[in-house]
Formats: structure tokens, C-alpha cells, sequence
């Protein structure tokens, strides 16, 4: 089937049954993208799909073919970070970073849609996401940094 | 509100560089355990017991062995059966016969989850395939799931061979109980006879989980010359290379330990548990084998923190003086022997100067999983009974319980109720920062919007820190940067801190330490992240390496300009002569020199330094609670902390954040839920509800600093004692509220409502 991941056509044979986050991992390499739970409910497997924060964990990979596909690996600017992925960096926005590529991408797309959010709208869109080594509050800051407001600290 | 640290003491220490691993985390490119990919590489799959407690009275494999991809099938046969060796872990001790039957288990299934059997294949989905082919004969046995249980007399016995211990003498017949000790100072009924106020309560805490997100994960290859090498998330390389290899029955040095990044540990990921199953996988099949835990088994089969039934009795006089205090601290271990009862015995009055005091602690076996560390093991749960009890004396008392905790607070002299003299510490300022702070001076408005309640608590807990065993090596670079060598594993940006006290000790930016995290074979012998002791450890070892170098380019210098080395002086940076000041030159001018004047720079140290310092915390905690639905948020919270000496401030109030983080999910919402057979019912991240960004206030840290004599810095551990006074702060908090004692956890709207509805 066809797949466009991180600007990338790909041409990718695979079961339907699938996930997307088993293709991304396993046939394409891209490793930034984590399995936490596996039901979508800890938010680490989220990638872009036509810019809306998606659980590829439990994305069947035929849903996910010919639309655009972002991964934490293709949210760069070419040799530019993204600003949220400067700002996580600057403001210690984790500890273990392991839910940190879900994170950032679902506030890549909240700062997207909404240049300059609330706390209560920052917090809302990250509800999904589980940072058990409990890093919410430098998130805020992080993303609050990276939006519109600019380092609102 | 942050506060100000050592600033001006020191260049590099006290300030808050960018992590050296920052941008590899941001930008997927750190490489976790589950991320590893290897020539010919298998995939894994474990069965595992749908039954609490069976015995398995047979396996047939052929099926599985028969379906096409499916390269082996392994049994608890296919294990070579460890010795009986008790070993300590740094955070917790197992017994290898013990570790390896909870890799595989021989013939009974003692919890949900336990493996049973384990297939490689040659992708995923066949090696799934084949465990479900798999048919395991069971004889289902009747479970025993809380300690009270299994203590009584005609209890289901877990473990057959079990020599249980009581006070020293062994116990006739089967038991659960694994062990009884007993720590007892003064005389507590003369001292409960001079007081005229005893409070004593009962408590049961549910078992709950760590909930790192990553899930447990190994790759191994087995070769032809019997060497084996493991790829795998741990806590510690080598306590995972001495577990692999006691389980394997190998020589250590015939294990290696590569360890890629961690995705969050607290404790669980100090035991192996999919290690020693991949190493024989791939003995079998002579291709390295991949095996990765899902959700689901990471709950019902990783190692949770001990439900417990404890009791505390206190007595003070009238004036507030503690005059004597016992504990009974019954503590489940899980499957097997080793809870963290004797962690929480040493903690649960050591806030305090008490003359008189007796505590019991009892480990025992029930059919759950077996228990593992989870950040300063067992003394959240002690001090969730002692700082109610205390709660109420304060009360009683009409004594405001700060000035309490101050009057009564343990200092250096003080006994601990275990035997230890405390050192320097800083009880008596971590309760002194939390009377100065803007939180506690701030009144609450006791009524909250829409009927809602809102209370106020306070408690403070105590963590002893761990030292044990550390190596670094520092290697000086020609351009005078230094790559720095550790084999702490770095679960939250210990990269930095240790980076830092080589470059405070250099006279050199942090940045300009390159730290790297090596494998079993690239450094010397290092114990586990954990216990509190990396940034005190390691960072003591750093320290030491980075002296190392500074007399070996002391020694350079004087090659250099041709004089003794005693006539060279090192400050601030610069290498110069005493005598003549035109001789001089920076670290880097140094570094540069290096090829003309002997070759590299290596420094080395190794440590294993007694001085861990304890650590005091005290927290506030603001609530607001619906009556009509029992729920509770969680309005305001400020931790206080002493930290010894702050490295890198962010990381520490990070660690203080997420402790309570956890601490408040541990008190309102988290337990393991078993149903009638024994079974967890509750093991996805669905049903066992951890705090998300909704549930959680900002916290507020307030570091204290009182430097520990016992560290070239000052450091004390950190990481662990920001969790244990905190289900017990929640707990206080919800009596301030609604006037209930909650003497169970979880405290979720399920129990408030029932106590509001018992109180009417």
C-alpha cells in the first residue's frame, strides 16, 4: 500500500490488519514514535495524520494510506527543530523522554490549530498523555514557551 | 515557586545547563530498549498463567514447536535451576532459585502472569501464534492474596519449601510468613505510661504499580563460546548481568550488559525478568531473540510495591513531647520472600527523637506478583500510619503540627529507632522552610465552590539513601574537552548532574564534559540507579576521577616547564607555577599539550563511600472534595525538601514534582483490584488510573540545603524521599476536609462517599 510519511511517498507491502505504529517501528524504522500500552491510552505512539494528533497504536495502518503521515523523526524544519522541541530541551520538559515524542507532537498540533492557548486549553489537549515521571508542569511551561504567548514563564 | 541554591559557592554546581541528551530525546533518536535491531534478529513471545495459584501437572509444546517460523519452545526444563544464593541488589536482595522460578515457573504458577512457557519465531505474530497453541495442564489451587490471609493458621500456602523465620527461630511446618523482625529501644510501656495522650490506628494499603511507560524489554545472543550479551532497559547493568548470569548458572564475566535508554524505572526495573528467557531463546535457536512485554503484563507480572496491613500507636504528654511509639508493619512480598518491610521499618519514626519504641516488621508470601522497589520502598506506607497517627495527636493536642514535628524532630545524636546515629541532617530546617513558606501562611478558605469541602494537610517522611559501589573514568581530549564514562544508567538526567561536578572539579564548562554510559565491559563495577545514590555515588566517583585528572596534568605542567610538580598549583582552572606566574596555562591550553608531553590524560576512580546522608521532606497539600460525588482535587501543593547540596536545581525540583505526582495518584486513585480468584481485573492504563496533566496542580518545590558531611559536594539523594510522607499529606488534607479518618488506600470517591454516608 501506499504511504506518505514525513513528506516521504512509500510504498510499503503489509497486513492490513496491522497498526500504524507497528509499520512505523518495524518497516520503516522510525523508532522515535513508542508502544506504552497498546489500547491508546497512554499517548506515547502519537504521530500527525493530516495534522491531527493520532494513536498510531491503535490506528489500523490502511485507515493512516495516501494521507499525510508526521512523525516525531519529520517535525524538524530540515536542520530547524521544531519550536516545541526546542522549548521541551529548554525548559527540562522530561525526565525519562520516553512519552516526550508523543507529547510534543500533540501540541505540535494544538500549537497548529491554536497558535496561542490557554493553560486550561494546554492541559485539555494533552489529558491523553501519561508522563509518570510527572513532568505536566514543565510541559505547560514548555509549550506556553513555544506558542504564541512566547516565553510566557 | 523555585528557590535560589548554592549559588556563588560554586561555578558549575547550583546552575541549569541543557541536559547533554537533551536534543536525542526531542528528536527520537535516543535509542530505548524496545529500539534495537540486530542481523537475523528473532521475535519472542511468553505464555503466562491465567491462574493465581496452580500447579502445573503438565506442557505440551508440540503444537507450538510444529507451527511453520517458530525456530523454539522453552520451558522451565530448558533452565539449567539456579543455586539457592541470597543476593543484594543495592535496593532489595533476591534469592536466584527464587528470581529464576519467577522468570519461569517450575511447578506451580503463584500469581497472574507468572511465565509458564516461551516461544522465538521468526516474526511476532508466529511467535504469538505458537504461546497460544501452547496447552498447559493446570491444577487450580485456592489463592491467598493479603497478608492477613496468608498469616492465618490454614491459610493456602504459596511457596512449599518456604522456611519461614520468626525473631530469629525458625518456624515449624509451611508458613507464608517469610520473615518477622523486631527493632525495640527503651522501654515503650514505661514510656506509654508517661503519656497522656495514645493515639493507635489499623491500616491496609492496596498494592500498587511503578507505571513506567516503557514496558520491560531484552535482546539477547547466546554464542558458540557460551558468552552471552544482553541489549535491555535496566536500572543497573551489572546487578542485570549478575541476575542473568545466577539464573543461567554463568560465570558474570561471561554476561554482558549493553543498556539503552530507560523509559522511567522507580525501582522496576532493577529485577530481570525477560533477560535470562531470551539468553536461553537464543542458546536454542543460535540467533539473537527479542522479547518485549506488553501492558497488561507489565501490571500482572512486574514488580508492584507490597499492600500492607500495619498498625502505629503513639503516646505524648501534654506538652507535645513523643514518650514512646511502636509499629506493626506487615508487609506482602508477593510471590516470593523480599518485600521492602525492613526499608520501611527504618523510616517509619526516624522524623522523630523518640526514647522508647518497638517495631515489627513481618515479610509475607502471597499469590502476587513479586514485589520490586518503588522509589523509597516501604516507607510510604510506614509513613502513611505514623503521620495520621501524628495528624490526630496534633489535633488532640490543639498543637500546631509543624511546631510539633520541630519539637519532636530527629538531629544529629538522635538514635534511629533501628540503631543508627543520624549524622548531620535537616529535619529540623525542612520543617522550618515549611512554616516560612507562602503556602502554609496563606489561609484556605475552607469553603469551595458549589458545597464542595476543602481541607489542608501536612506530613513529612524520612529516606535513609543508599552509597554503594560507583566507577568513572574521564578521558581528556586534545581540544580540552573531557569524555566522562559511568555505568549509571540514566533514567532522569543524571548525565547532567554527574557531567557537572567533574566540570565544577576541572574548571571547565558543563558542556564541555562529553558523558557517555558504558556497558558491563566498558567501566568498572557499578551498582544500581537507585536508592537514591547516582547523583551521590557516581557523582562522588566523578568527583574523584576529575581530582585524578587535575594531578595527572598537574604532573604534565611540570614536565612542561621542568619543575617539581609539587611547584605547581591548580585554581580556578588554571594550571600554574607558584613561583613563576608567567608559567601558566587553562585546563584547555593543557589539554592541547598533551600528545608532546606523555600521551592521553585517563582519570579513574572508583567508590563505594558510607556517607549517604538522609533526607527529610515535608509537603502541604490543599484539597477541594465533592460530597455528592466523593471526588477530590487537588487545589495546591508544595513540596519542601533537604537535598543535601542542589547539582543541577532543575532536575532535583523534577524529582521532587514527580514524586508527588505519583504520591497523589498512589493516595486518591491507584490499587491493584483483584477479583475472587486472585486475579488483577484492572491491568490496563484504562482501569489503573494514573495522574494526567488534569489532576494535578503546579507543584511547588522549596529546596533545603544542609550540605552531607559524608560528600565532597554535599549531596544527598533526592529522588526518593519526595514520595513518602505524601499519601499520608492527601490522607490529612481529606480529614481537614470532611472530619473522616481514611485508614485505607486508595482514598478514592468510592470510600469518601461510603465514610461521608457512615458519618450521617
Amino acid at each position: 500500500m501506499h504511504l506518505k510519511v514525513n513528506d516521504e511517498s512509500l510504498e510499503v507491502a503489509v497486513d492490513a490488519e496491522r497498526t500504524l505504529l507497528s509499520v512505523l517501528r518495524h518497516e520503516l524504522g522510525l523508532m522515535g514514535t513508542k508502544y506504552g500500552c497498546g489500547e491508546g491510552n497512554c499517548g506515547a505512539c502519537t504521530v500527525l495524520i493530516d495534522g491531527e494528533a493520532t494513536r498510531s497504536c491503535i490506528t489500523p495502518v490502511t485507515s493512516a494510506g495516501g494521507r499525510e503521515i508526521t512523525t516525531i523523526e519529520g517535525l524538524a524544519n530540515g536542520d530547524e527543530l521544531h519550536p516545541v522541541q526546542e522549548a521541551f530541551v529548554e525548559h527540562t520538559a522530561f525526565q525519562c523522554a520516553y512519552c516526550t515524542s508523543g507529547f510534543i507532537m500533540s501540541s505540535a498540533a494544538l500549537l497548529d490549530r491554536n497558535p496561542s492557548p490557554s493553560d486550561a486549553q494546554i492541559q485539555s489537549a494533552l489529558s491523553g498523555h501519561i508522563c509518570r515521571c510527572g513532568a505536566y508542569g514543565r510541559i505547560l511551561k514548555a509549550v506556553k514557551s513555544a506558542s504564541g504567548e512566547g516565553g510566557a514563564e | 515557586m523555585t528557590t535560589e541554591t548554592t549559588k556563588g559557592k560554586y561555578n558549575v554546581i547550583g546552575t541549569r545547563p541543557i541536559r547533554h541528551d537533551g536534543y536525542d530525546k526531542v528528536t527520537g533518536r535516543a535509542i530505548y530498549g524496545a529500539d534495537i535491531k540486530l542481523p537475523a534478529l528473532l521475535q519472542g513471545a511468553v505464555l503466562r498463567s491465567p491462574h493465581a495459584h496452580a500447579r502445573i501437572k503438565s506442557i505440551d509444546t508440540s503444537a507450538a514447536k510444529a507451527l511453520p517460523g517458530v525456530s523454539a519452545v522453552i520451558t522451565s526444563a530448558d533452565f539449567p535451576g539456579a543455586h539457592d544464593t541470597l543476593i543484594d541488589l543495592g535496593e532489595g536482595a533476591i534469592n536466584f532459585r527464587y528470581a529464576s522460578n519467577n522468570v519461569m515457573a517450575g511447578d506451580k504458577v503463584l500469581y497472574k502472569g507468572h511465565p509458564v512457557a516461551a516461544v522465538a519465531a521468526l516474526d511476532k505474530n508466529t511467535a504469538l501464534e505458537a504461546a497460544a497453541l501452547i496447552k498447559v495442564d493446570y491444577e487450580v489451587l485456592k489463592p491467598v492474596s493479603t497478608v492477613m490471609e496468608a498469616l492465618k493458621p490454614g491459610a493456602p500456602i504459596v511457596l512449599e519449601d518456604l522456611e519461614g523465620q520468626d525473631l530469629g527461630e525458625k518456624i515449624d511446618g509451611q508458613t507464608n510468613q517469610a520473615n518477622h523482625i523486631r527493632h525495640e529501644f527503651g522501654d515503650v510501656e514505661k514510656g506509654f505510661a508517661e503519656a497522656d495522650i495514645v493515639i493507635e490506628h489499623e491500616f491496609d494499603t492496596a498494592m500498587v504499580h511503578q507505571g513506567y511507560i516503557e514496558p520491560h524489554n531484552a535482546t539477547a545472543t547466546w554464542d558458540e563460546e557460551g558468552r552471552v550479551t544482553i541489549w535491555t532497559s535496566t536500572q543497573g547493568s551489572f546487578p542485570t548481568r549478575r541476575q542473568t548470569a545466577g539464573i543461567l548458572r554463568l560465570p558474570d564475566s561471561s554476561v554482558k550488559v549493553i543498556p539503552l535508554e530507560i523509559g522511567g524505572g522507580f525501582g522496576g526495573k532493577i529485577p530481570s525478568y525477560l533477560e535470562p528467557v531470551a539468553a536461553i531463546l537464543s542458546r536454542e535457536t543460535g540467533r539473537p531473540v527479542k522479547l518485549l512485554m506488553e501492558r497488561t503484563s507489565v501490571f500482572e507480572s512486574t514488580g508492584p510495591t507490597p499492600g500492607t496491613w500495619m498498625s502505629a500507636k503513639v503516646g505524648v504528654k501534654n506538652d507535645g513531647t513523643i514518650t514512646a511509639a511502636t509499629a506493626d508493619l506487615r508487609f506482602d512480598a508477593g510471590a516470593y520472600p523480599g518485600s521492602p518491610v525492613g526499608a520501611g521499618m527504618m523510616c517509619v519514626f526516624s522524623c522523630y527523637d523518640i526514647p522508647n519504641t518497638r517495631i515489627d516488621g513481618y515479610d509475607v508470601v502471597v499469590n502476587k506478583p513479586k514485589t520490586a522497589a518503588y522509589r523509597a520502598p516501604g516507607a510510604t506506607q510506614a509513613a502513611y500510619a505514623m503521620e495520621t497517627v501524628v495528624d490526630e495527636i496534633c489535633q488532640k493536642l490543639g498543637m500546631d503540627p509543624l511546631e510539633f514535628r520541630i519539637k519532636n524532630a530527629a538531629k544529629e545524636g538522635t538514635r534511629r529507632a533501628d540503631g543508627p546515629i543520624h549524622p548531620i541532617i535537616g529535619a529540623v530546617e525542612t520543617h522550618e522552610a515549611a512554616k516560612a513558606s507562602d503556602h502554609w501562611n496563606t489561609p484556605l478558605e475552607k469553603n469551595g465552590s458549589d458545597g464542595k469541602l476543602r481541607g489542608r494537610g501536612v506530613a513529612s517522611g524520612y529516606w535513609f539513601n543508599i552509597g554503594l559501589k560507583s566507577a568513572v573514568t574521564i578521558s581528556v581530549n586534545e581540544d580540552g574537552t573531557v569524555a566522562l564514562t559511568e555505568g549509571s544508567t540514566d533514567i532522569g538526567g543524571s548525565r547532567a548532574s554527574i557531567a557537572m561536578m567533574a566540570a565544577e572539579v576541572l574548571g571547565i564548562p558543563a558542556e564541555e564534559v562529553r558523558p557517555h554510559v558504558a556497558d558491563s565491559e566498558g567501566i568498572g563495577y557499578t551498582d544500581v540507579t537507585g536508592g537514591s545514590r547516582t547523583t551521590y555515588a557516581t557523582g562522588y566517583a566523578a568527583h574523584d576521577a576529575a581530582q585524578d585528572v587535575v594531578v595527572q596534568l598537574r604532573e604534565r605542567a611540570a614536565k612542561l616547564w621542568d619543575v617539581e610538580v609539587d611547584e605547581i598549583e591548580f585554581a580556578n582552572g588554571s594550571y600554574q607555577s607558584k613561583s613563576d606566574p608567567e608559567l601558566r596555562l587553562s585546563h584547555k591550553e593543557l589539554a592541547s599539550k598533551l600528545g608532546s608531553t606523555g600521551g592521553p590524560v585517563i582519570g579513574s576512580a572508583s567508590v563505594d563511600p558510607e556517607g549517604a546522608g538522609g533526607a527529610y521532606s515535608t509537603q502541604i497539600c490543599d484539597i477541594e472534595i465533592d460530597p455528592e460525588t466523593g471526588k477530590t482535587d487537588v487545589i495546591r501543593y508544595t513540596i519542601v525538601q533537604d537535598v543535601g547540596t542542589a547539582i543541577h536545581p532543575s532536575y532535583v525540583e523534577g524529582q521532587m514534582q514527580g514524586a508527588v505526582a505519583q504520591c497523589i495518584g498512589w493516595a486518591l486513585n491507584e490499587e491493584y483490584f483483584l477479583n475472587d480468584d486472585g486475579a488483577m481485573v484492572n491491568s490496563s492504563f484504562l482501569d489503573y488510573r494514573m495522574p494526567t496533566s488534569l489532576d494535578l496542580p503546579e507543584i511547588e518545590t522549596i529546596i533545603v540545603e544542609v550540605p552531607n558531611p559524608g560528600h565532597p559536594f554535599g549531596v544527598r539523594g533526592v529522588g526518593e524521599v519526595p514520595i513518602v510522607p505524601g499519601v499520608a499529606t492527601v490522607a490529612n488534607a481529606i480529614h481537614d476536609a470532611l472530619g473522616i479518618r481514611l485508614r485505607t488506600t486508595p482514598m478514592n470517591a468510592g470510600s469518601i462517599l461510603a465514610a461521608l454516608k457512615a458519618k450521617k
